[in-house]
């Protein structure tokens, strides 16, 4: 009751607080009338009680606010009034409050979005149940790399160990869609039953796979995601049960995922079907049945821990199984998991590409925050400066000084809550143009958005920055203002907040030559990347995928027919200078590695052996592409079926495996189970992986001397002209073979290599853009310091000129002192920039981190604008009157 | 000033208060007189502890106050004891007493 009565007597004070504050002046004023009238009835005169009076009670007004002081509703109606002040002195000089909250805006804004972008890739768990429990098992190389699993291993896993609830294996499909005229390419994949149960999730309508489907000839279900649920069937619940032709079979509907699943593993995919291997194949252990795709590594194991067991004792269970094999999984050389497993959690194992640039992104996002926080401290400590004498004035008065630190900081508060609120503005469209910047391959971007953790973080930076900048200049202006503000307000001598000022510029200008150090060597890493030569000529290709789909192309004939027909009908199409197909397609993220055996080697029996790029091509592949042949000859239409299989293989492989002899002549194996090829050429290498990848062993196979045509190829064209305008023709050719066929992932070979780069532009991007607003932040807090020095040496630069000195002395004089804080600033920058970018190490390419030309390039921009903000103060106290400076007096 | 004259012990100005309002409403410096008067000027009350004091009590719910002529008629605040207020005066008084006696007893220890 009485909390009650506390409650509802503040409230009540805080809703009429001129009554109230009248309430307690009345009282006081009537106790201090009482005082006085009973000294006059002790005999002293009406002017002399008063006086006794005023003595005995003290000042009215002190009483009355020591009465209100005492009350909870008070420190709210104090930030209030002190609020309203500081609103009033900020409205008071706008040039400063707009530069303020400008400054803190776009330091908040920027570390907001970065956050934003950062924080669900990074921290936010995994949108299933218990995400820390999934993990992904990968086959581990001899070489220590990771590798895709076969389903034997899966299989043999599934029986074997015991630390998981459930164990899935996933490979991508990429279904043709028979509905319409036109088909359609589908993105999806194909799991074991078990798939939606290890990640934790299940349909929302329908039901899950039946794991008594998942076995050859099995029934052909499919589960749709929401997005092509809602797209294609316009979210009818009646889809259950009914039947959609997918590569000339039909699949029934048994379920739709809900909009809130987000399969991490492959976001784009729209539906799922059952994996249908053979897990009699595997267990049988015969040994003739080992040419199966049941033995390809090609799949994606996840795998959900029991409640029970942890990642590390996962891991040593599967060492364990790996290094000890039993009769009945008997194991192919290439799958005998003598490299051992490697087991990583799903969440490390989805964002472990991104992290890196991530992170730098972090860190640079937050110099740039410390900068401007160092701006808006220095902006601060110069408006204190200033103030000095009404801060003595009201220390003076009575004002205690932690009263007036409070009132100070409630002035920053105020405006890094300006600022904070602009810079949620500026976050919302930071994000926006982050997630459109992003490279295509940027795990999980569909969760990055601004929400309540990200307010919460934009909240708390932005009260914590108001007061951290505003602490200091509070304390040294009471320090330093109380005693010695109200003697003169334009101090004499220069120190107290000169020097922390200067020590702040010097930060400032450190922390931007970190900044830009790092965009420069991002920079260089990008340009050298781009001139990375490719190995073919970009220039004039289009490429696109074509699929042989439906039970017509079973036969691995009537696929290379469709295809060598196809071929055919695009040569003709006019300005189609050549035309060839190949399997894999350089720069696209194909990757299709195959091992090989040397004739000439007996050593390699047995083991994993050597590992190449297996291209298989139809048609003029290498002049096609502009891949130069070094010696021999190249492949071509002449290399037809019947023939001994002939190959070509890159340089870097023939001098690999060849060293100091003739490479062409000798013969290779390349797979299991497939003839001895001879080499025929060797062709220059090729980046296939990425501009920056540095596996360039590649063999390349006639399609119509290989065991079998692959389903879908990539088709390359070049065009005498523009190569995207032959698009409509080139398809039309392909068409008139068979017009169901769909063609996807259509491109041209330059934008290919562009997109190559595409992860260390967007990081590129966000430094570049980063460093010029810390160069312009640091600029600004230069020629702030240096102003404000001149303003206090006005007197000193005026007797200077009066005995004698030229302006050219003074502008001198002036900008010595300014570039003396920039050079202190470059030199600690740069031994910050040796440390800051060892962390960026992973995002640079062919740059060292400690590259000459970036650091020199630097310097010079940076001593270049810090000259110019030191001159522009200079050249204003260099043409001050010395009369006028005088008379300041 | 009186050398004579002290502050009010710390702790025990509100017990003064509720006392001196157990037998009549007064307004603060009634009260502050009355303090002075009965203690023979050993307690100087100190105007703003008073009516700040006086303000806590009210909100704590033992005291009500409103607006009165004076004898001489100007309007003053006058504070009224409740019935909580008379409670509060009565625990605080045995536990005063409680304490004044132990202290009185200690003092008075021989040896």
């Amino acid at each position: 009751m009485s909390l009650w009565r506390q409650l509802r007597h503040g409230l009540h004070v805080l809703l009429h607080p001129s009554a109230a504050s009248q309430d307690v002046a009345d009282e006081v004023r009537h106790y201090f009338t009482m005082a006085a009238a009973g000294h006059e009835a002790n005999g002293l005169p009406p002017y002399a009680a008063r006086r006794a009076a005023r003595v005995a009670t003290g000042n009215p007004t002190t009483v009355g606010e020591q009465v209100h002081s005492h009350r909870w509703e008070f420190w709210i109606e104090t930030a209030i009034a002190d609020a309203r002040y500081a609103m009033r002195r900020l409205r008071a000089a706008p040039g400063f409050t707009l530069t303020t909250v400008l400054t803190l805006a776009i330091g908040i804004g920027a570390t907001t979005a970065i956050f934003g972008a950062v924080y669900p890739i990074l921290f936010e768990p995994l949108p299933y149940a218990e995400p820390r429990k999934i993990v992904m098992i990968s086959d581990r190389t001899d070489g220590g790399d990771r590798m895709d699993v076969t389903f034997g291993t899966y299989t043999e896993l599934l029986a074997r160990s015991r630390s998981f609830s459930a164990l899935a294996v996933i490979r991508a499909w990429q279904p043709a869609l028979t509905r319409h005229a036109t088909p359609e390419r589908l993105r999806g994949q194909r799991v074991s039953a078990s798939y939606f149960r290890t990640l934790g999730a299940a349909p929302f309508i329908g039901h899950d796979f039946d794991a008594t489907a998942d076995r050859p000839r099995g029934d052909n279900v499919t589960i749709l995601s929401y997005g092509l649920w809602q797209q294609m069937f316009g979210g009818d619940r009646d889809i259950l049960g009914h039947q959609i032709t997918l590569e000339g079979d039909n699949y029934t509907v048994i379920g739709v995922m809900p909009a809130t699943f987000d399969n991490v593993l492959a976001p784009t995919a729209q539906l799922w079907s059952l994996l249908q291997y053979d897990a009699s194949l595997v267990s049988t252990g015969d040994s003739t049945r080992y040419n199966s795709r049941e033995w390809g590594h090609h799949l994606t194991m996840v795998g959900r821990l029991r409640s029970t067991s942890g990642l590390a004792q996962a891991t040593r269970e599967v060492a364990s199984i790996a290094n000890s094999p039993v009769p009945e999984f008997a194991r192919p050389d290439w799958a005998s998991l003598s490299g051992g497993m490697i087991v990583h959690s799903l969440q490390q194992d989805v964002t472990s590409s991104a992290r890196p640039a991530l992170l730098a992104m972090l860190g640079a996002v937050l110099l740039l925050l410390l900068i401007a926080c160092m701006n808006v401290t220095n902006l601060l400590l110069a408006r204190a400066t200033r103030r000095r004498g009404e801060v003595a004035m009201r220390a003076a008065l009575g004002a205690a000084r932690s009263r007036i630190i409070r009132q100070l900081l409630t002035e920053s508060v105020l405006l890094s809550a300006l600022g904070g609120a602009l810079g949620l503005g500026i976050a919302a469209t930071g994000v926006r143009v982050l997630v459109a910047l992003s490279p295509p391959g940027l795990p999980r971007a569909n969760a990055i958005r601004l929400d309540a953790p990200v307010f919460v973080f934009a909240v708390g930076v932005t009260t914590l920055i108001g007061l951290v900048v505003g602490l200091l200049p509070a304390i040294q202006i009471t320090r330093a203002g109380l005693q010695s503000g109200l003697r003169r307000s334009t101090a004499r001598t220069v120190g107290g907040p000169g020097a922390t000022r200067g020590a702040l510029v010097i930060a400032e200008v450190a922390l931007a030559l970190v900044l830009l150090v790092s965009g420069g060597l991002l920079l260089r890493s990008i340009g050298r990347l781009l001139a990375t030569p490719p190995g073919f000529a970009p220039a004039g290709l289009l490429t696109m995928q074509v699929a042989a789909s439906g039970h017509q192309y079973d036969s691995t004939a009537a696929r290379y027919l469709f295809f060598s027909d196809a071929l055919d009908a695009v040569r003709r199409v006019p300005g189609v200078s050549a035309a060839a197909f190949t399997s894999q397609l350089p720069l696209s993220g194909d990757r299709d590695g195959y091992g090989f055996r040397l004739e000439s080697d007996a050593r390699s029996e047995g083991t994993e052996g050597a590992n190449a790029m297996r291209y298989a091509v139809i048609g003029d592949y290498a002049q096609t592409m502009g891949i130069r042949l070094r010696h021999g000859r190249l492949l071509g239409d002449h290399d037809i079926a019947g023939q001994p299989l002939a190959l070509m293989v890159s340089e870097s492989l023939a001098r690999g495996y060849f060293p100091g002899t003739d490479a062409v002549g000798h013969r290779l194996q390349v797979g299991p189970d497939t003839a001895w090829g001879t080499i025929v050429g060797v062709v220059n290498d090729v980046q296939q992986a990425s501009l920056a990848a540095t596996d360039r062993n590649a063999i390349y196979v006639p399609v119509a001397q290989w065991v079998w045509t692959d389903a879908t190829l990539s088709l390359v064209v070049r065009s005498r002209g523009d190569a995207a305008a032959l698009l409509p023709a080139v398809k039309a050719a392909i068409w008139s073979v068979d017009k169901d066929q769909p063609i996807i992932r259509v491109a041209t070979m330059d934008a290919m290599v562009a997109m190559s780069a595409a992860a260390q532009r967007f990081a590129l991007r966000v430094f570049e853009v980063f460093g010029i607003v810390a160069l312009a932040l640091a600029a600004i807090g230069l020629y702030g310091v240096v102003s404000a020095s001149v303003a206090e040496r006005i007197r000193e630069i005026g007797v200077r000129t009066a005995l004698g000195a030229s302006p050219a002395d003074i502008l001198r004089m002036i900008i010595r002192q300014g570039m003396t804080l920039t050079a202190a600033g470059i030199v600690i920058g740069v031994a910050g920039a040796i440390e800051a970018t060892r962390a960026i190490a992973s995002l640079l390419f062919d740059v060292s981190p400690l590259d000459a030309v970036s650091y020199a390039t630097v310097i010079v921009v940076l001593a270049c604008v810090a000259a110019i903000a030191c001159w522009l103060p200079a050249r204003r106290a260099a043409g001050s009157d010395p009369l006028i400076a005088l008379r300041m007096e | 000033m009186d050398d004579a004259n002290t502050d009010v012990i710390q702790g025990t100005l509100d017990m003064l208060i509720l006392k001196t309002l157990s037998l009549q409403p007064l307004h603060g410096f009634g009260i502050a007189r009355r303090i002075e008067q009965i203690s023979r000027d050993v307690f100087k009350v100190n105007p703003g502890s008073l009516l700040t004091a006086l303000r806590r009590l009210e909100r704590a719910g033992w005291l009500d106050a409103e607006w009165r002529q004076t004898e001489n008629s100007r309007r003053a605040r006058y504070y009224i004891l409740t019935r909580a207020g008379r409670k509060q005066l009565e625990s605080e008084t045995s536990d005063w007493s409680r304490r004044a006696a132990a202290v009185a007893r200690l003092l008075n220890a021989e040896g």
